[in-house]
């Protein structure tokens, strides 16, 4: 039977022919995706099965690959924001910002504070956003979909803050160089103090629906655990690398934005299994709605909502269809004629998933000579093989589904 | 005491001498050249030295510069991080167009080991003693390394793009 799915010259094919010589009992072989409901994206995963245990696995991946790298290296900057968006498309605002802030860094502009502040609340809403699909789909996994629907409907919520903010929903394109498009309505402040007044309470509740529910410990306690040293070796960082109990977060090693002016701390767990990178997630997210609270709090007096930097920033649309001078800079910036320094710039920011970085490598030309993302996703997939050989089937989609894998990223 | 960038200067010019040069301070990071043949050296004694303690490898990548001499037509880039004391630096090693081979850093960083498959898959740099190194993003009958600049992404007849037409060029600039 398992002849028919692999050619035989797989090395699959030849251990279950090996183990069947042995003692007679046959291996089998599994395709767990590319796509299956628990695969969370299309990635593939060739299994090497003994009965319902996991000997061995393949991962595939590439399936949506996109080449985002070859296309941003022939397109001005500003058409790069929907590239970012794409990736981990959980938390585009996140991949927004990276981006505008390696852009700042090359062209050394300065972002007034009032611009940062809102930056670092559209941050802190998408790492909730991300996490509540991340931890809620996890409840889905294990047979519990109550939590889901009674989480999602706050990720509704902060969609329709986006909308308030810019227009767009999932691929918010969020933001230009210097700040945002506009400045906030009051209508966005009023919706994002109703989402902080109503959603802690829902969070606490899905906490108390999982943390001690005997189902849940048992299909996640000592499941897919890695070592820290492990983790470090493998290149993980964000909630997957804090459950192992580093603490290592980028916001507060090298803050951006203006991280440094809010109090938080970085949840850490101690085995690196399912249930410490799921309790990490929930309690990174009590600590996200302290820094919006905070940012809220201390947010600069004005209407400051981008730097003034014509020579980057687009004009607003009013200006550019009645103003002659807004025309010709928008044209310009546009067809991307803004003078771009000889650089190379790393930038890195927390993303949903981890480190979410931008190498990029300018010649003077309108467009990158490259532009490498560097994926958390596509980073740590790889540990996953090794971090399933030994359990059961079950056990594999849980820890596929802690790990947080988006396929945008994990392929971009 | 933290370190600082002249402490690993000196570090690597009295171990490694003149095979490590090009010392500078990008921005917010500090960067320099490796020659080819000693980049698994130079990351292993950056990971072990106990002073240097570079013990996370963020980021692998490579670059084509087909207007280099024969040489320097690709880069690989290494960004390491130093927990311990919050320091980055890039490591570029540049090496031939003809024959692109460098020795594997996978068995010293474990995430190594995909992002050379990556770095392979679309520059087609061989990375010599990697374990598996096979395509990852693209599909395996590929013949080309799509990354590479002789692979334009549009038609190279269109000329509505072309930099000169906006009156610049990488002189000018």
């Amino acid at each position: 039977m398992s002849e028919l799915l692999l050619p035989p010259e797989h090395r699959y094919a030849k251990i279950i022919k090996e183990k069947l010589n042995e003692d007679g009992s046959e291996l089998s072989i599994l395709n767990l995706g590319p796509t299956h409901p628990a695969t969370h994206g299309i990635f593939q995963n060739i299994l090497l099965m003994d009965g319902e245990r996991i000997l061995d696995a393949e991962p595939t991946v590439g399936y949506i690959h996109r080449a985002f790298e070859k296309i941003a290296e022939n397109r001005p900057f500003y058409q790069i924001t929907p590239l970012t968006d794409r990736l981990n498309y959980c938390s585009s605002p996140i991949n927004n910002m990276g981006w505008w802030m390696t852009l700042e860094k090359l062209l050394g502009v300065e972002v007034p504070k009032r611009a940062q502040y809102l930056r670092v609340i559209v941050m802190e809403l998408a790492r909730i956003t991300d996490h509540i699909i991340c931890n809620s789909i996890l409840g889905v996994d294990t047979g519990a979909y109550t939590g889901f629907l009674y989480v999602f409907q706050f990720r509704e919520k902060v969609y329709e803050i986006y909308e308030e903010i810019c227009g767009a929903r999932l691929t918010t394109n969020m933001g230009r160089i210097g700040g945002f498009e506009r400045d906030w309505s009051p209508e966005a402040f009023r919706k994002l103090d109703v989402f902080l007044e109503e959603f802690p309470a829902a969070w606490k509740e899905f906490e108390n629906l999982f943390e001690r529910n005997r189902i849940f410990i048992d299909r996640t306690v000592n499941v897919g655990p890695i070592s820290a040293e492990k983790a470090v070796s493998y290149g993980f960082t964000g909630p997957n690398l804090r459950a192992a109990g580093v603490d290592y977060d980028v916001r507060v090693a090298q803050p951006y934005s203006s991280y440094e002016d809010f109090e938080f701390s970085v949840p850490v767990g101690q085995s690196g299994d399912t249930y410490d990178r799921f309790c990490v997630r929930n309690a990174e997210v009590w600590e996200s709605l302290s820094i919006i609270r905070q940012a809220l709090a201390k947010m600069p007096e004005g209407n400051e909502f981008h730097a003034d930097v014509p020579d980057y920033y687009l004009p607003p649309k009013e200006d550019v269809y009645t103003n002659m001078e807004s025309l010709i800079y928008h044209f310009k910036i546009v067809m991307g004629e803004i003078p771009v320094p000889v650089a190379e710039i790393y930038h890195a920011v927390e993303g949903g998933n981890g480190e979410l970085g931008f190498y990029l490598v300018t010649d003077g030309s309108r467009t990158p000579y490259r532009l490498h993302f560097r994926r958390p996703c596509f980073i740590y997939y790889q540990a996953y093989p090794e971090m399933i050989k030994g359990a059961m089937l079950s056990d594999a989609i849980v820890i596929l589904s802690s790990l947080n894998v988006i396929a945008g990223e994990l392929d971009a | 005491m933290a370190l600082d960038t002249t402490q690993i200067q000196d570090k690597l010019t009295e171990t490694f001498g003149s095979a490590v040069f090009q010392y500078q301070q990008e921005k917010d990071i500090f960067s320099f050249e490796v020659n080819a043949d000693k980049i698994t050296a130079v990351i292993l004694f950056l990971k072990n030295d106990e002073t240097t303690r570079f013990n996370f490898l963020t980021d692998l990548c490579a670059i084509h510069y087909p207007e280099n001499e024969a040489d320097r037509q690709f880069a690989v880039v290494y960004h390491l991080h130093n927990w311990y004391e919050n320091i980055r630096i890039k490591i570029k090693v540049y090496i031939n167009g003809e024959t692109p081979e460098i020795k594997t850093v996978s068995s010293i960083f474990l995430s190594a080991n995909w992002m050379e498959r990556e770095t392979y898959d679309f520059y087609g740099i061989n990375f010599i003693g990697h374990p598996q190194l096979k395509r990852i993003l693209n599909m395996d009958e590929m013949v080309s390394f799509p990354m590479r600049k002789e692979f334009p992404m549009e038609d190279g007849g269109r000329t509505d793009k072309d930099d000169r037409f906006f009156g610049r060029t990488i002189d000018n600039c």
